[in-house]
């Protein structure tokens, strides 16, 4: 069941992303802003957290997610360290995916020559 | 002779066919985010790691997946392919990376890629930032913590 939530939550998330990106002159590079940008708004009353109880992997896949676990990690900080926490929690659970992408790509760029 | 060089521009230019498009998006993000799922179940269940860094392990495998498709060619036909399906999960994060890292690597390892390897990304780490400082400000200033 929740492979069906998961593929009707990211479906309909990309969905969204491909009308606003057919109908207005926005660039893929303003959409994933957007997207970004409301991950972090809906993390704000804890909406995020049921929607990720509901569709499971199919809403951590998203950009969204990524707003998502910032929030996340800025208010976690803050519960533990104060307001000094807003700066050190927010990169928190994020980091992984930030340092991921930056060894990956630096690495395979060493190794593969650009394809035209 | 205006009227009539429009008319040429528009039945010369490929129309974007709007459903279709929509209905690719839809069901090719559909089957990322079952992608993602499974994944995780893989992890939880068949490795036994705790379901926290399971949600790790599957993105970083995800974002390994982007990276190395994107170097062998693969991923840059699906994306005109699918559009929004494969630029709005977290795979489009690590092709904007890694296309930005090919394609700046003549220019030197700290002028070529060091400067300009986030140059696509950047943008989603700035906002995303710049947003969650603001909204965990206001929820701290309404006292919902």
């Amino acid at each position: 069941m929740i492979y069906i939530n998961a593929f009707i939550f990211c479906g309909i998330v990309c969905l969204i992303g491909q009308l606003i990106l057919d109908n207005t002159n926005l660039t893929p590079g303003h959409i994933t802003v957007l997207f970004v940008f409301i991950g972090t708004f809906l993390d704000v009353f804890n909406i995020y957290d049921k929607i990720v109880l509901w569709a499971g992997g199919g809403a951590l896949v998203p950009i969204t997610s990524f707003g998502h676990m910032l929030t996340h990690g800025a208010i976690q900080g803050y519960n533990e360290g104060g307001i000094l926490g807003l700066f050190t929690g927010t990169l928190n659970l994020t980091s992984a995916g930030i340092s991921a992408a930056i060894i990956f790509s630096f690495f395979l760029s060493l190794i593969f020559e650009p394809k035209d | 002779m205006k009227d009539n060089y429009q008319k040429i521009i528009d039945t010369y230019t490929p129309k974007e066919d709007i459903l279709n498009n929509s209905i690719i998006a839809f069901i090719t993000g559909g089957l990322m985010g079952i992608i993602g799922e499974a994944l995780i179940e893989f992890y939880t269940f068949i490795m036994h790691i705790p379901s926290k860094e399971a949600t790790v392990c599957m993105l970083i495998t995800l974002i390994f997946l982007g990276c190395i498709l994107t170097c062998l060619g693969f991923f840059d036909k699906w994306v005109n392919f699918c559009k929004c399906g494969l630029i709005i999960p977290i795979t489009g994060f690590a092709h904007a990376t890694q296309s930005a890292a090919l394609e700046y690597r003549k220019e030197g390892l700290v002028t070529g890629i060091g400067t300009n390897m986030l140059k696509l990304s950047g943008a989603v780490i700035i906002y995303g930032i710049i947003g969650s400082f603001i909204f965990s400000l206001i929820r701290m200033l309404v006292g919902l913590v």
